[in-house]
């Protein structure tokens, strides 16, 4: 048989993991990417990797990290594949250590860690506060290497248009656009995996990069991929507000001293070491937003009557915080004006990072469409109602690997390979995105598409965050209906020129956000209780006789169809989720 | 301050003639020179009140660790995401870099920068992605070391500065060199660390620096780049001095 042949379409930490397994294999790997890779949005993650390594004998294990895992993300994980990635994480730490991540040392000089949110262990490895950014420059190091010795084409500047479905809807391929010509050409493969990150940008400025508008995950779901638990997103505790975006202080800074409080009578109230005295300022960021919350709007305690509170880590040595927290110093100096070693930082809860995403099967990473798989901050699989630190990280390696392996594996058991399918498909797509192409761009109406996206973010954070009511909900699902109407009959493209056209990119991506949008608040309004990110005050109480089950959303004209999945407990029984005291896990 | 005036040298694609054009935008506290451009998107009518098309620049994490958004702004090469309007001169011009293949309007073709760290090797040739084992161990201030070089967002500013990035050589600039150098002091880097300096004796490397120290100058991450100059150059030195008494 002729080497196998992947597509990856992603050059963020889980693509470049994907592609690695696969040229290291031996296939081929065409690598396309929206942006030159050090420009992907996994260079943004800040506080490190879980891996339970027990280097300081607290008595963790892999089975601890699962436990935590299922636990923090309120039992709504598949409990296989996560015992799977706990297992496989240290191995994944070696690997980073031994490819170039300059991981924090103890003084022995072992890989040293922290404790990050959802845990009582040290149990991530760090750089910094800049573990991503380093993660990902070793692994494009990697691909390099692979890409001298044959093993994998890096397309940079190629944005994803859609993918190539055959007769019996196998994906043979993807049809994509170069980002400066606009050319539009097909790449064919005999297995594609989507790594296209998370979908902030629906929530306008939060913390993710701004390309993280969930764009082609949206196109999959309209061309048939489930979209599993979108409802679950995740608002993160500790942000704060710049000119341009949301600025994430990651737990980083609680790992290292950081306390959050307010005044309360002139004095400061450290509200989260009260409520939760085990766990204190590292409870699971999902419970530590609706804490904040309650002491902003509840008790009116938000600084100078803003829905901010302190997060404190200047009683700490400078020098200190320089070497183990230097980005976040370095970022809330130049982008809040302020010095954490000085004075509290301010922060507000903001959105961070997507739970739900492309349904995939639970050992292949392979989504409903054969020939289809997905892996990172795309795909659904690990983390059920609510991310803990240092998981995120974790997943999009270890999802990154396995989608990679099973990818080649799927390759090798195909009868016929995309060489003998007919051309037919792919000169069809490449017509019907040139057509799509030209039929945005005489889009003549009166409502520009960054406006448009404006009042999309400003929806989605007043009205689908961190507490959410029917009602409201069911008028937001109108009002994004109205949107869709809006963009398809009174979009007005300002640049109709043919070449490095973004606002054209920027109209197709708001298209995927809308419809992904209504998967988010659809899927909230059907859910009616309360599990990790997902609170209605309506139904405070998890109910898992009714709703320990996956929401799977399936695209039809007439808009998102639901159905549900059993989740997988097989290994754990679900048990009540306190964490005010430190609770013997089963 | 009510309003800011931006001067924007456009250009709708390599090879068409450039022109500048003028935007008023209404001030906001903390705003950014990002931020103006996206209120460009959002309304995209110039200072005459003509209706125009967005400016196309290039820029993803807007929080100076992607390295993307990097433009000339008042003459000097820096990330557009951390250029704080209130402390810019007005009006406040904004160019694309001049030393990368234009695009259109501030956004230029940055591939090379890629392909230049293929050139020397930037990568440490691994068994494989399976678990070996821990690598090396390292001291806290080693890694200090490493950590700090291994910043570099790869943005570009330190070859925009260099004046001997020119058309008339092949210098692979500053930031490919600092890349070396933390491989090369990164325990399993060291190992092929003779394949990376003989990489940087070719045409191209390190006898292309004229010692302009430009490159530290505008650095966004502050890496000590006339440093790793000098400690490669050293390296190249050893290496010449032991090839000569045939000892590798």
């Amino acid at each position: 048989m002729l080497r196998p042949r992947a597509i990856v379409v992603g050059g963020g930490i889980s693509g470049l993991m994907a592609s690695l397994r696969i040229a290291e294999l031996g296939g081929h790997v065409t690598l396309l990417s929206t942006l030159s890779l050090h420009r992907s949005g996994s260079v943004t993650l800040q506080e490190g990797i879980n891996a339970a390594m027990d280097t300081k004998k607290e008595g963790d294990s892999p089975e601890r990290h699962f436990q935590e895992t299922i636990r923090g993300g309120d039992f709504l994980a598949h409990q296989p594949p996560v015992k799977r990635m706990c297992e496989a994480a240290p191995g994944l730490i070696h690997m980073l250590d031994r490819i170039g991540v300059p991981f924090h040392r103890t003084e022995e000089g072992w890989v040293d860690f922290r404790r990050l949110d959802g845990s009582l262990y040290h149990r991530a490895a760090f750089a910094g506060t800049t573990t991503g950014q380093h993660t990902h420059h070793a692994l494009a190091g990697q691909i390099r290497h692979h890409e001298s010795k044959g093993g994998v084409t890096l397309y940079e500047g190629w944005e994803f248009l859609s993918a190539v479905l055959d007769d019996q809807l196998m994906c043979r391929g993807v049809v994509a656009m170069n980002r400066a010509s606009m050319e539009i050409r097909a790449f064919k493969a005999d297995a594609v995996i989507f790594c296209t990150g998370g979908l902030g940008m629906i929530y306008g400025g939060s913390t993710p990069a701004i390309l993280s508008t969930g764009s082609a995950a949206g196109v999959l779901y309209q061309q048939g991929v489930y979209y599993a638990n979108g409802e679950f997103i995740q608002i993160h505790p500790s942000t704060f507000t710049g000119p341009d975006k949301s600025f994430l202080i990651s737990e980083a800074v609680v790992s290292e001293g950081g306390r959050y409080y307010v005044l309360r009578d002139k004095e400061p109230w450290y509200f989260l070491e009260e409520w939760y005295p085990p766990y204190g300022n590292l409870v699971p960021r999902d419970i530590a937003t609706r804490a904040i919350l309650k002491v902003v709007e509840n008790f009116h305690l938000g600084i100078e009557g803003e829905k901010e509170v302190c997060l404190d880590v200047s009683h700490r040595d400078p020098d200190s915080l320089y070497s183990r927290l230097g980005g976040i110093v370095e970022t809330y100096r130049k982008f809040a004006g302020q010095d954490p070693c000085r004075g509290p930082m301010r922060v507000r809860p903001n959105v961070h990072y997507s739970m739900g995403g492309l349904w995939v099967d639970s050992c292949r990473q392979m989504t409903n469409i054969p020939g289809l798989f997905a892996a990172g901050e795309c795909d659904y699989q690990y983390h059920g109602a609510n991310c803990l630190g240092g998981n995120a990280l974790l997943s999009s390696l270890y999802g990154g690997r396995v989608a990679g392996e099973s990818a080649f594996c799927y390759i090798k058991g195909l009868e016929k390979g995309t060489d003998s399918v007919d051309e037919g498909y792919f000169t069809r797509e490449i017509k019907k995105q040139t057509e799509d192409n030209q039929k945005i761009l005489q889009k003549q109406g009166s409502v520009n598409p960054h406006r448009l996206h404006q009042q999309l973010g400003t929806l989605m954070r007043e009205n689908v965050m961190t507490i959410r009511h029917n009602k409201v909900l069911a008028e937001t699902d109108e009002k994004l209906q109205e949107m869709m109407e809006q963009w398809e009959n009174n979009l007005t493209m300002t640049d109709v020129t043919h070449w490095a056209n973004d606002e054209l990119i920027f109209a197709r991506h708001l298209r995927s956000m809308l419809h992904l949008a209504r998967v988010i608040t659809l899927g909230a309004f059907r859910r009616n209780e309360s599990r990790g990110a997902h609170y209605k005050p309506e139904c405070p109480d998890r109910d898992d006789n009714y709703w320990l089950k996956m929401t799977k959303a399936k695209y039809t004209e007439k808009g998102p169809e639901f159905s549900y999945e059993e989740v997988d407990t097989s290994l754990m029984r679900p048990c009540v989720r306190d964490y005010t005291t430190s609770g013997v896990l089963v | 301050m009510k309003e800011v005036y931006f001067k924007i040298k456009r250009c709708l694609q390599r090879g068409r003639d450039s022109y500048w054009e003028e935007f008023v935008i209404p001030y906001r506290s903390e705003m950014t020179v990002v931020t103006a451009l996206r209120e460009i998107q959002k309304n995209p009518v110039n200072a005459r009140g003509q209706k125009t098309t967005p400016v196309v620049w290039e820029c993803s994490c807007l929080e100076e660790v992607c390295g993307a958004c990097s433009m000339i702004i008042n003459g000097r090469a820096r990330q557009a995401c951390s250029a704080f309007v209130a402390r810019l001169e007005q009006p406040i011009l904004l160019e694309p870099l001049s030393k990368f293949p234009l695009v259109r309007d501030l956004k230029v073709d940055r591939l090379e920068m890629s392909q230049n760290l293929r050139r020397v090797k930037s990568w440490i040739p691994v068994d494989g992605t399976h678990d070996v084992g821990p690598g090396p161990h390292q001291s806290v201030r080693h890694q200090q070391r490493v950590y700090q070089l291994s910043r570099c967002t790869h943005c570009g500013c330190c070859l925009e500065a260099c004046p001997q990035v020119n058309p008339h050589n092949d210098f692979v600039g500053a930031y490919v060199i600092s890349q070396v150098r933390w491989l090369n002091r990164l325990p399993s880097g060291a190992l092929n660390a003779e394949d990376r300096v003989d990489a940087l004796m070719a045409s191209g490397g390190l006898s292309e620096c004229s010692q302009a120290q430009n490159c530290v100058k505008v650095c966004p991450k502050g890496l000590p780049l006339a440093e790793s100059i000098i400690e490669m150059q050293k390296s190249a030195t050893l290496r010449l001095f032991k090839r000569s008494l045939g000892i590798s």
